[in-house]
Protein backbone atom coordinates (compact mmCIF):
# COMPACT_ATOMS: atom_id res chain seq x y z
CA UNK A 1 0.00 0.00 0.00
CA UNK A 2 2.94 2.53 -0.40
CA UNK A 3 2.15 5.55 -1.86
CA UNK A 4 -1.59 5.24 -0.42
CA UNK A 5 -2.40 8.38 1.47
CA UNK A 6 -2.89 6.62 5.24
CA UNK A 7 -4.91 8.92 7.56
CA UNK A 8 -3.82 6.23 10.40
CA UNK A 9 -2.23 3.13 11.17
CA UNK A 10 -1.64 0.78 13.41
CA UNK A 11 0.86 -1.73 13.45
CA UNK A 12 1.74 -3.47 17.25
CA UNK A 13 -0.01 -4.61 20.56
CA UNK A 14 -2.80 -3.38 22.00
CA UNK A 15 -4.27 -4.33 25.52
CA UNK A 16 -6.18 -3.54 28.45
CA UNK A 17 -5.64 -4.97 31.82
CA UNK A 18 -4.42 -9.04 31.26
CA UNK A 19 -6.02 -8.84 27.39
CA UNK A 20 -3.38 -8.00 24.55
CA UNK A 21 -3.80 -8.42 20.63
CA UNK A 22 -1.35 -7.97 17.78
CA UNK A 23 -3.12 -5.48 15.06
CA UNK A 24 -1.79 -4.46 11.81
CA UNK A 25 -3.96 -2.07 9.73
CA UNK A 26 -4.42 1.16 7.79
CA UNK A 27 -7.12 3.20 6.63
CA UNK A 28 -6.92 5.70 4.17
CA UNK A 29 -9.44 9.10 3.65
CA UNK A 30 -12.72 8.37 2.90
CA UNK A 31 -12.59 4.93 4.11
CA UNK A 32 -15.06 3.08 6.63
CA UNK A 33 -13.05 0.63 8.21
CA UNK A 34 -15.29 -2.35 10.14
CA UNK A 35 -14.09 -3.89 12.80
CA UNK A 36 -15.87 -6.65 13.91
CA UNK A 37 -15.69 -9.67 16.42
CA UNK A 38 -17.19 -10.82 19.44
CA UNK A 39 -17.18 -9.61 22.89
CA UNK A 40 -14.18 -9.49 24.53
CA UNK A 41 -11.98 -9.19 21.10
CA UNK A 42 -10.65 -6.06 21.71
CA UNK A 43 -12.69 -3.63 19.02
CA UNK A 44 -13.29 -0.78 22.02
CA UNK A 45 -9.73 -1.23 22.80
CA UNK A 46 -8.88 -0.69 18.96
CA UNK A 47 -11.02 3.09 19.00
CA UNK A 48 -9.83 3.84 22.83
CA UNK A 49 -5.98 3.56 21.43
CA UNK A 50 -6.53 5.08 18.65
CA UNK A 51 -8.13 8.68 20.91
CA UNK A 52 -5.13 8.27 23.56
CA UNK A 53 -7.24 6.79 26.35
CA UNK A 54 -5.70 3.51 26.10
CA UNK A 55 -1.24 3.81 25.57
CA UNK A 56 -0.25 1.13 22.72
CA UNK A 57 1.79 -1.83 24.68
CA UNK A 58 4.21 -1.96 22.16
CA UNK A 59 4.69 -1.24 18.15
CA UNK A 60 3.65 2.27 16.56
CA UNK A 61 0.39 4.29 15.80
CA UNK A 62 0.25 7.09 13.20
CA UNK A 63 -1.73 9.65 11.47
CA UNK A 64 -1.37 11.52 8.37
CA UNK A 65 2.57 10.30 9.03
CA UNK A 66 3.03 11.77 12.68
CA UNK A 67 3.56 8.97 15.38
CA UNK A 68 0.80 9.35 17.70
CA UNK A 69 1.87 6.65 19.98
CA UNK A 70 5.50 4.60 20.12
CA UNK A 71 6.67 3.56 23.47
CA UNK A 72 9.60 2.46 22.34
CA UNK A 73 10.70 5.65 21.00
CA UNK A 74 8.75 7.46 24.37
CA UNK A 75 6.51 9.36 21.61
CA UNK A 76 2.95 9.88 23.10
CA UNK A 77 0.78 12.28 22.26
CA UNK A 78 -1.91 13.41 24.48
CA UNK A 79 -5.78 12.60 23.49
CA UNK A 80 -6.66 16.41 23.29
CA UNK A 81 -3.45 17.02 20.52
CA UNK A 82 -4.95 13.92 18.73
CA UNK A 83 -7.13 15.15 15.55
CA UNK A 84 -9.24 12.04 15.87
CA UNK A 85 -13.22 12.36 17.41
CA UNK A 86 -15.03 9.33 19.45
CA UNK A 87 -18.52 8.38 19.43
CA UNK A 88 -18.52 6.37 22.08
CA UNK A 89 -20.79 3.36 23.07
CA UNK A 90 -22.51 4.47 25.78
CA UNK A 91 -22.55 8.08 23.94
CA UNK A 92 -21.28 9.66 27.09
CA UNK A 93 -23.32 13.23 26.34
CA UNK A 94 -23.33 15.40 29.08
CA UNK A 95 -26.34 15.50 31.13
CA UNK A 96 -26.14 19.06 32.62
CA UNK A 97 -25.87 20.59 29.32
CA UNK A 98 -27.85 21.41 26.65
CA UNK A 99 -27.67 19.48 22.45
CA UNK A 100 -26.04 22.96 21.34
CA UNK A 101 -23.26 23.07 24.06
CA UNK A 102 -23.30 19.12 24.17
CA UNK A 103 -22.12 19.79 20.62
CA UNK A 104 -20.04 23.36 20.83
CA UNK A 105 -18.36 21.43 23.79
CA UNK A 106 -14.88 20.09 21.61
CA UNK A 107 -14.76 23.14 19.70
CA UNK A 108 -14.92 24.86 22.97
CA UNK A 109 -12.16 22.90 24.15
CA UNK A 110 -9.92 23.22 21.30
CA UNK A 111 -9.87 27.40 22.07
CA UNK A 112 -12.32 28.06 18.98
CA UNK A 113 -14.22 31.55 19.94
CA UNK A 114 -17.73 30.98 21.43
CA UNK A 115 -19.57 32.51 18.54
CA UNK A 116 -18.02 30.32 15.91
CA UNK A 117 -18.36 26.98 18.13
CA UNK A 118 -22.34 27.77 18.12
CA UNK A 119 -22.36 28.59 14.70
CA UNK A 120 -20.92 25.47 13.26
CA UNK A 121 -22.29 23.55 16.44
CA UNK A 122 -26.03 24.89 14.40
CA UNK A 123 -24.87 23.53 11.28
CA UNK A 124 -23.68 20.25 11.92
CA UNK A 125 -27.42 19.81 14.34
CA UNK A 126 -29.11 20.87 10.61
CA UNK A 127 -27.26 18.03 9.16
CA UNK A 128 -28.02 15.19 11.61
CA UNK A 129 -31.34 16.33 11.89
CA UNK A 130 -31.50 18.10 14.92
CA UNK A 131 -31.92 22.24 14.45
CA UNK A 132 -34.69 22.35 16.83
CA UNK A 133 -33.49 20.81 19.62
CA UNK A 134 -30.56 22.90 20.51
CA UNK A 135 -32.08 23.61 23.78
CA UNK A 136 -33.03 20.49 25.19
CA UNK A 137 -31.08 18.43 27.98
CA UNK A 138 -29.74 15.27 26.39
CA UNK A 139 -31.37 13.18 28.82
CA UNK A 140 -34.78 14.36 27.46
CA UNK A 141 -34.35 13.13 23.90
CA UNK A 142 -35.04 9.49 22.80
CA UNK A 143 -31.94 6.96 22.44
CA UNK A 144 -31.98 7.87 18.19
CA UNK A 145 -31.89 11.63 19.23
CA UNK A 146 -29.14 11.40 21.63
CA UNK A 147 -26.70 9.25 19.12
CA UNK A 148 -27.13 12.27 16.43
CA UNK A 149 -26.37 14.21 18.99
CA UNK A 150 -23.32 12.17 19.89
CA UNK A 151 -22.26 11.79 16.11
CA UNK A 152 -22.67 15.49 15.98
CA UNK A 153 -20.35 15.73 19.09
CA UNK A 154 -17.48 14.20 16.83
CA UNK A 155 -17.89 15.48 13.28
CA UNK A 156 -17.94 18.94 14.50
CA UNK A 157 -14.65 18.95 15.11
CA UNK A 158 -14.20 18.06 11.34
CA UNK A 159 -11.36 15.41 12.73
CA UNK A 160 -9.01 13.65 10.41
CA UNK A 161 -10.13 10.07 11.76
CA UNK A 162 -13.37 9.54 13.19
CA UNK A 163 -14.39 6.63 15.74
CA UNK A 164 -17.10 5.36 15.75
CA UNK A 165 -18.05 2.48 18.58
CA UNK A 166 -20.97 0.32 18.34
CA UNK A 167 -22.83 3.72 17.27
CA UNK A 168 -25.87 1.47 16.76
CA UNK A 169 -26.36 -0.55 19.83
CA UNK A 170 -27.56 1.81 21.84
CA UNK A 171 -30.73 2.79 19.71
CA UNK A 172 -34.12 1.05 19.58
CA UNK A 173 -35.22 -0.80 15.83
CA UNK A 174 -36.75 2.18 14.17
CA UNK A 175 -34.28 4.45 15.08
CA UNK A 176 -31.63 1.93 14.45
CA UNK A 177 -33.24 2.23 10.53
CA UNK A 178 -33.00 5.82 10.60
CA UNK A 179 -29.30 6.52 11.59
CA UNK A 180 -28.55 3.37 9.19
CA UNK A 181 -29.89 5.80 6.25
CA UNK A 182 -28.22 9.02 8.00
CA UNK A 183 -24.72 7.54 8.63
CA UNK A 184 -24.06 6.83 5.17
CA UNK A 185 -25.80 10.18 4.25
CA UNK A 186 -23.47 11.78 7.28
CA UNK A 187 -20.08 10.01 6.50
CA UNK A 188 -20.24 10.43 2.81
CA UNK A 189 -19.85 14.15 3.14
CA UNK A 190 -16.88 13.53 5.61
CA UNK A 191 -13.41 13.37 4.06
CA UNK A 192 -11.03 11.57 6.42
CA UNK A 193 -10.51 8.11 7.68
CA UNK A 194 -13.58 6.76 9.72
CA UNK A 195 -13.05 3.09 11.94
CA UNK A 196 -16.37 1.95 13.25
CA UNK A 197 -16.58 -1.13 15.44
CA UNK A 198 -19.33 -3.34 14.94
CA UNK A 199 -20.51 -6.64 15.84
CA UNK A 200 -23.61 -6.34 13.84
CA UNK A 201 -22.97 -7.56 10.09
CA UNK A 202 -25.79 -5.36 9.16
CA UNK A 203 -23.73 -2.58 10.01
CA UNK A 204 -20.62 -3.70 7.91
CA UNK A 205 -22.95 -3.95 4.75
CA UNK A 206 -24.89 -0.76 5.43
CA UNK A 207 -21.69 1.42 6.20
CA UNK A 208 -18.04 0.20 5.67
CA UNK A 209 -16.06 0.07 2.74
CA UNK A 210 -14.12 -2.92 4.38
CA UNK A 211 -13.38 -4.70 7.08
CA UNK A 212 -10.86 -5.90 9.86
CA UNK A 213 -12.37 -9.40 11.52
CA UNK A 214 -10.87 -9.95 15.02
CA UNK A 215 -11.06 -13.37 16.34
CA UNK B 1 -63.12 -21.47 23.60
CA UNK B 2 -64.09 -20.60 27.42
CA UNK B 3 -60.65 -19.98 29.77
CA UNK B 4 -61.34 -19.61 33.84
CA UNK B 5 -58.91 -17.51 34.97
CA UNK B 6 -57.08 -19.41 38.30
CA UNK B 7 -58.10 -18.00 41.76
CA UNK B 8 -55.78 -15.48 43.23
CA UNK B 9 -53.73 -16.31 45.31
CA UNK B 10 -52.85 -14.57 48.84
CA UNK B 11 -49.23 -13.96 49.01
CA UNK B 12 -48.42 -12.73 53.19
CA UNK B 13 -45.17 -12.16 53.61
CA UNK B 14 -44.15 -12.93 57.28
CA UNK B 15 -41.14 -11.75 58.69
CA UNK B 16 -38.37 -13.43 60.74
CA UNK B 17 -38.03 -12.55 64.26
CA UNK B 18 -34.13 -11.73 63.12
CA UNK B 19 -35.55 -9.24 60.86
CA UNK B 20 -37.84 -7.47 63.68
CA UNK B 21 -34.84 -7.49 65.85
CA UNK B 22 -32.77 -5.84 63.34
CA UNK B 23 -35.86 -3.62 62.03
CA UNK B 24 -36.46 -2.58 65.37
CA UNK B 25 -32.40 -1.74 65.96
CA UNK B 26 -31.97 0.68 62.96
CA UNK B 27 -35.55 2.09 63.42
CA UNK B 28 -34.31 3.03 67.41
CA UNK B 29 -31.43 4.38 65.94
CA UNK B 30 -32.38 6.33 63.43
CA UNK B 31 -35.44 7.88 65.36
CA UNK B 32 -33.39 8.47 68.60
CA UNK B 33 -31.32 11.25 66.63
CA UNK B 34 -34.58 13.43 66.04
CA UNK B 35 -35.73 12.72 69.67
CA UNK B 36 -32.75 14.08 70.84
CA UNK B 37 -32.77 16.98 68.13
CA UNK B 38 -36.30 17.64 69.10
CA UNK B 39 -35.54 17.41 72.87
CA UNK B 40 -32.89 20.20 72.80
CA UNK B 41 -35.38 22.84 70.77
CA UNK B 42 -38.47 21.69 73.16
CA UNK B 43 -35.79 22.30 76.15
CA UNK B 44 -35.01 25.56 74.69
CA UNK B 45 -38.27 27.02 73.28
CA UNK B 46 -39.44 26.13 77.28
CA UNK B 47 -36.68 27.86 78.45
CA UNK B 48 -36.86 31.08 76.28
CA UNK B 49 -40.59 31.68 76.49
CA UNK B 50 -40.70 34.27 79.42
CA UNK B 51 -37.73 36.03 77.54
CA UNK B 52 -39.72 36.12 74.42
CA UNK B 53 -43.28 37.28 76.21
CA UNK B 54 -41.18 40.23 78.19
CA UNK B 55 -39.42 41.49 75.08
CA UNK B 56 -41.05 40.43 72.22
CA UNK B 57 -39.25 40.81 68.61
CA UNK B 58 -36.74 43.31 70.51
CA UNK B 59 -35.24 40.65 71.78
CA UNK B 60 -34.11 39.43 67.72
CA UNK B 61 -33.72 43.38 66.56
CA UNK B 62 -32.57 45.30 69.14
CA UNK B 63 -29.00 44.75 70.27
CA UNK B 64 -28.18 45.85 73.82
CA UNK B 65 -27.17 43.16 76.39
CA UNK B 66 -28.09 44.22 80.42
CA UNK B 67 -28.78 42.38 83.17
CA UNK B 68 -30.22 45.39 85.04
CA UNK B 69 -29.23 46.00 88.30
CA UNK B 70 -31.69 46.77 91.65
CA UNK B 71 -29.30 49.15 92.66
CA UNK B 72 -29.94 52.22 90.38
CA UNK B 73 -33.06 50.72 89.49
CA UNK B 74 -32.10 49.67 85.98
CA UNK B 75 -34.22 47.17 84.34
CA UNK B 76 -33.05 44.80 82.60
CA UNK B 77 -32.77 44.63 78.67
CA UNK B 78 -31.69 42.07 76.34
CA UNK B 79 -31.20 41.63 72.61
CA UNK B 80 -29.17 39.46 70.20
CA UNK B 81 -29.85 41.90 66.77
CA UNK B 82 -25.74 42.48 66.89
CA UNK B 83 -24.97 38.81 67.78
CA UNK B 84 -26.59 37.30 65.30
CA UNK B 85 -25.73 39.83 62.23
CA UNK B 86 -21.76 39.20 63.65
CA UNK B 87 -22.62 35.35 63.44
CA UNK B 88 -23.73 35.65 60.24
CA UNK B 89 -21.06 37.93 59.00
CA UNK B 90 -18.02 35.92 60.33
CA UNK B 91 -19.33 32.89 59.23
CA UNK B 92 -20.23 33.79 55.67
CA UNK B 93 -16.61 35.98 55.40
CA UNK B 94 -15.16 32.32 56.53
CA UNK B 95 -17.20 30.78 54.01
CA UNK B 96 -15.84 33.07 51.20
CA UNK B 97 -12.28 32.68 52.68
CA UNK B 98 -12.46 28.77 52.68
CA UNK B 99 -14.22 27.87 49.28
CA UNK B 100 -11.27 28.64 47.12
CA UNK B 101 -8.90 26.32 49.36
CA UNK B 102 -11.83 23.89 49.77
CA UNK B 103 -12.25 23.55 45.97
CA UNK B 104 -8.23 23.72 45.52
CA UNK B 105 -7.57 21.09 48.04
CA UNK B 106 -10.55 18.31 47.01
CA UNK B 107 -8.86 18.84 43.46
CA UNK B 108 -5.43 18.39 43.63
CA UNK B 109 -5.66 15.87 46.26
CA UNK B 110 -8.34 13.79 43.60
CA UNK B 111 -6.46 14.69 40.45
CA UNK B 112 -3.32 16.11 40.51
CA UNK B 113 -1.05 13.93 43.02
CA UNK B 114 -0.22 10.07 43.51
CA UNK B 115 -2.44 7.73 45.26
CA UNK B 116 0.60 7.47 48.30
CA UNK B 117 0.98 10.99 48.32
CA UNK B 118 -2.70 11.56 48.35
CA UNK B 119 -2.89 9.71 51.51
CA UNK B 120 -0.56 10.94 53.59
CA UNK B 121 -2.12 14.73 52.90
CA UNK B 122 -5.90 13.35 53.44
CA UNK B 123 -4.62 11.81 56.59
CA UNK B 124 -3.06 15.49 57.49
CA UNK B 125 -6.31 17.07 56.45
CA UNK B 126 -8.21 14.39 58.53
CA UNK B 127 -6.03 15.37 61.33
CA UNK B 128 -6.87 19.38 61.32
CA UNK B 129 -10.13 18.04 61.79
CA UNK B 130 -9.41 16.68 65.41
CA UNK B 131 -7.75 19.97 66.65
CA UNK B 132 -9.17 21.49 69.31
CA UNK B 133 -10.68 24.59 68.96
CA UNK B 134 -8.80 26.20 71.67
CA UNK B 135 -6.17 25.45 69.59
CA UNK B 136 -7.03 27.43 66.44
CA UNK B 137 -7.83 29.92 68.94
CA UNK B 138 -4.62 30.40 70.60
CA UNK B 139 -3.09 29.94 67.39
CA UNK B 140 -4.85 32.87 66.17
CA UNK B 141 -5.11 34.85 68.61
CA UNK B 142 -1.24 34.59 69.16
CA UNK B 143 0.51 34.12 65.53
CA UNK B 144 -2.04 34.82 63.13
CA UNK B 145 -3.65 38.08 64.46
CA UNK B 146 -0.68 40.51 64.50
CA UNK B 147 0.08 39.59 60.74
CA UNK B 148 -4.03 39.28 60.31
CA UNK B 149 -3.83 43.16 61.31
CA UNK B 150 -1.45 44.19 58.86
CA UNK B 151 -3.17 42.92 55.97
CA UNK B 152 -6.40 44.67 57.69
CA UNK B 153 -4.38 47.76 57.81
CA UNK B 154 -3.28 47.29 54.13
CA UNK B 155 -7.01 46.20 52.61
CA UNK B 156 -8.21 49.40 54.24
CA UNK B 157 -5.32 51.87 52.82
CA UNK B 158 -6.42 51.04 50.05
CA UNK B 159 -10.15 49.63 49.43
CA UNK B 160 -11.08 51.96 52.52
CA UNK B 161 -13.35 53.66 50.42
CA UNK B 162 -15.43 50.73 50.44
CA UNK B 163 -17.82 50.76 53.97
CA UNK B 164 -17.33 47.51 54.55
CA UNK B 165 -13.67 48.08 55.06
CA UNK B 166 -13.60 51.48 56.20
CA UNK B 167 -13.18 51.78 60.29
CA UNK B 168 -13.72 54.64 62.95
CA UNK B 169 -10.50 54.16 64.26
CA UNK B 170 -7.41 52.49 63.28
CA UNK B 171 -7.23 48.98 65.49
CA UNK B 172 -7.47 45.87 63.46
CA UNK B 173 -7.16 43.19 66.01
CA UNK B 174 -9.89 41.14 67.10
CA UNK B 175 -12.02 41.75 64.23
CA UNK B 176 -14.27 39.90 62.39
CA UNK B 177 -11.52 39.12 59.65
CA UNK B 178 -9.11 37.57 61.81
CA UNK B 179 -12.08 35.61 63.35
CA UNK B 180 -13.09 34.36 59.91
CA UNK B 181 -9.72 33.53 59.04
CA UNK B 182 -9.27 31.19 61.95
CA UNK B 183 -12.59 29.61 61.08
CA UNK B 184 -11.82 28.97 57.49
CA UNK B 185 -8.88 27.26 58.38
CA UNK B 186 -11.48 25.13 61.06
CA UNK B 187 -13.95 24.41 58.38
CA UNK B 188 -11.30 23.57 55.77
CA UNK B 189 -11.07 19.63 57.01
CA UNK B 190 -14.49 19.31 57.19
CA UNK B 191 -15.46 20.80 53.62
CA UNK B 192 -12.61 19.20 51.97
CA UNK B 193 -13.48 15.70 52.97
CA UNK B 194 -16.55 16.29 51.97
CA UNK B 195 -16.11 17.56 48.59
CA UNK B 196 -13.37 15.28 47.78
CA UNK B 197 -15.32 12.35 48.34
CA UNK B 198 -18.26 13.72 45.67
CA UNK B 199 -15.17 15.28 43.45
CA UNK B 200 -13.69 11.56 43.38
CA UNK B 201 -17.22 9.59 42.27
CA UNK B 202 -17.42 12.29 39.07
CA UNK B 203 -18.31 9.70 36.00
CA UNK B 204 -14.83 8.45 34.58
CA UNK B 205 -16.57 7.83 31.19
CA UNK B 206 -17.84 11.28 30.86
CA UNK B 207 -14.48 12.44 32.15
CA UNK B 208 -12.21 10.14 28.93
CA UNK B 209 -15.47 11.76 26.71
CA UNK B 210 -14.00 14.90 27.67
CA UNK B 211 -10.42 14.34 26.67
CA UNK B 212 -11.51 12.32 23.56
CA UNK B 213 -13.17 15.70 22.63
CA UNK B 214 -9.85 17.56 23.21
CA UNK B 215 -10.75 18.72 26.61
CA UNK B 216 -7.23 19.80 28.93
CA UNK B 217 -7.75 18.27 32.25
CA UNK B 218 -9.20 21.52 33.70
CA UNK B 219 -10.99 21.58 30.90
CA UNK B 220 -12.39 17.64 31.92
CA UNK B 221 -12.93 18.86 35.66
CA UNK B 222 -14.87 22.10 34.50
CA UNK B 223 -17.06 20.13 32.36
CA UNK B 224 -17.69 17.38 34.58
CA UNK B 225 -16.05 17.22 37.92
CA UNK B 226 -17.41 20.78 39.15
CA UNK B 227 -20.62 20.16 37.57
CA UNK B 228 -20.98 16.63 38.94
CA UNK B 229 -19.11 18.03 42.96
CA UNK B 230 -21.56 21.02 42.84
CA UNK B 231 -23.72 19.43 45.56
CA UNK B 232 -21.02 17.85 47.28
CA UNK B 233 -19.35 21.56 47.59
CA UNK B 234 -22.46 22.66 48.67
CA UNK B 235 -22.72 19.84 51.51
CA UNK B 236 -19.17 20.25 52.39
CA UNK B 237 -19.72 24.03 52.84
CA UNK B 238 -22.68 23.71 54.95
CA UNK B 239 -21.21 21.31 57.02
CA UNK B 240 -18.20 24.17 57.65
CA UNK B 241 -21.30 27.25 58.00
CA UNK B 242 -22.88 24.91 60.67
CA UNK B 243 -19.40 24.53 62.55
CA UNK B 244 -18.52 28.11 61.93
CA UNK B 245 -22.11 29.56 62.84
CA UNK B 246 -21.41 27.45 66.59
CA UNK B 247 -17.96 28.54 67.10
CA UNK B 248 -17.76 29.59 70.57
CA UNK B 249 -14.07 29.29 72.19
CA UNK B 250 -11.55 30.26 68.85
CA UNK B 251 -13.80 33.07 68.05
CA UNK B 252 -14.28 34.35 71.86
CA UNK B 253 -10.70 34.65 71.69
CA UNK B 254 -10.02 36.31 68.08
CA UNK B 255 -13.01 38.61 68.12
CA UNK B 256 -13.90 41.51 70.40
CA UNK B 257 -17.36 40.99 71.25
CA UNK B 258 -19.23 44.26 71.25
CA UNK B 259 -23.15 45.15 71.71
CA UNK B 260 -23.52 47.03 68.37
CA UNK B 261 -24.67 45.97 64.96
CA UNK B 262 -21.77 46.44 63.25
CA UNK B 263 -20.90 45.79 59.05
CA UNK B 264 -16.92 47.46 59.47
CA UNK B 265 -15.05 43.70 59.18
CA UNK B 266 -11.85 45.19 59.68
CA UNK B 267 -12.90 46.94 63.06
CA UNK B 268 -11.86 45.76 66.11
CA UNK B 269 -15.67 45.14 66.84
CA UNK B 270 -17.99 42.36 66.23
CA UNK B 271 -20.51 39.76 67.13
CA UNK B 272 -20.98 36.17 67.48
CA UNK B 273 -24.14 34.14 69.05
CA UNK B 274 -22.27 31.15 70.75
CA UNK B 275 -19.22 32.97 72.09
CA UNK B 276 -22.02 35.37 73.57
CA UNK B 277 -23.43 32.57 75.44
CA UNK B 278 -20.18 31.29 76.62
CA UNK B 279 -18.67 34.83 78.11
CA UNK B 280 -22.15 35.63 79.90
CA UNK B 281 -22.84 31.90 81.08
CA UNK B 282 -20.88 31.50 84.21
CA UNK B 283 -22.10 35.02 85.98
CA UNK B 284 -25.57 35.03 84.45
CA UNK B 285 -28.50 35.63 86.92
CA UNK B 286 -31.68 33.56 86.66
CA UNK B 287 -33.49 35.97 83.29
CA UNK B 288 -29.85 36.02 81.76
CA UNK B 289 -29.51 32.81 81.82
CA UNK B 290 -33.13 32.53 80.34
CA UNK B 291 -31.97 34.93 77.62
CA UNK B 292 -28.66 33.47 76.51
CA UNK B 293 -31.11 29.94 76.14
CA UNK B 294 -33.14 32.29 74.06
CA UNK B 295 -30.40 33.46 72.24
CA UNK B 296 -29.44 29.63 71.85
CA UNK B 297 -33.06 29.31 70.10
CA UNK B 298 -32.24 32.07 67.80
CA UNK B 299 -28.86 30.14 66.40
CA UNK B 300 -30.58 26.71 66.40
CA UNK B 301 -33.49 28.55 64.12
CA UNK B 302 -30.89 29.92 61.81
CA UNK B 303 -29.14 27.03 61.18
CA UNK B 304 -32.29 24.97 61.07
CA UNK B 305 -33.11 27.47 58.43
CA UNK B 306 -29.59 27.88 56.20
CA UNK B 307 -29.26 24.15 55.97
CA UNK B 308 -32.89 23.50 54.64
CA UNK B 309 -32.22 26.35 52.04
CA UNK B 310 -29.30 24.90 51.10
CA UNK B 311 -30.96 21.02 51.01
CA UNK B 312 -32.84 22.60 48.51
CA UNK B 313 -30.09 24.54 46.55
CA UNK B 314 -28.49 20.81 46.38
CA UNK B 315 -31.72 18.84 45.65
CA UNK B 316 -31.77 21.17 42.66
CA UNK B 317 -28.25 20.87 41.45
CA UNK B 318 -28.16 17.11 41.56
CA UNK B 319 -31.84 17.22 39.82
CA UNK B 320 -29.54 18.60 36.80
CA UNK B 321 -26.91 16.24 36.54
CA UNK B 322 -29.01 13.30 36.59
Amino acid sequence: MDGWPMSISLQGIIGRGEFERALNFSVADGEVLAVTGPNGSGKSTVIHTIAGLVPLRSGQLQSDNITWDDPVAKIWVTPEQRTCAVVFQDLRLFPHMNVLSNVAYGLRAHGVTKDEAIERSQKILIRVGLASFEKRRSNDLSGGERQRVALARALVLEPRVLLLDEPLSAVDVASRAALRELLPEVLGGFTGATILVTHDPGDVEALATRSLGLK
Amino acid sequence: MQTTLPERRQITARSRTSDKAFKGVVTTGALSAFVVLALIAGYLFVRSTEVFRTFGFDFITTSKWDPGSVDDGRAPQFGVAAMLIGSIIVSTMAMIFALPFVMGTSLFLEYYISRRIRFVLVSILDLMAAIPSIIYGLWGYLVLMPYASQWAASINKYLGWIPIFAVERENFDASPFVASLVLCLMILPIASSVTREVYSRAPQDQITAAYALGASRWGAIRAVVLPFGLSGLVGGMLLGLGRALGETIAVLLTLNLVFAVKFQVLASAGGNVASLIASKFGEAGPLELKALLAAGLVLFVLTLLVNFGASLIVGRAAQSMK
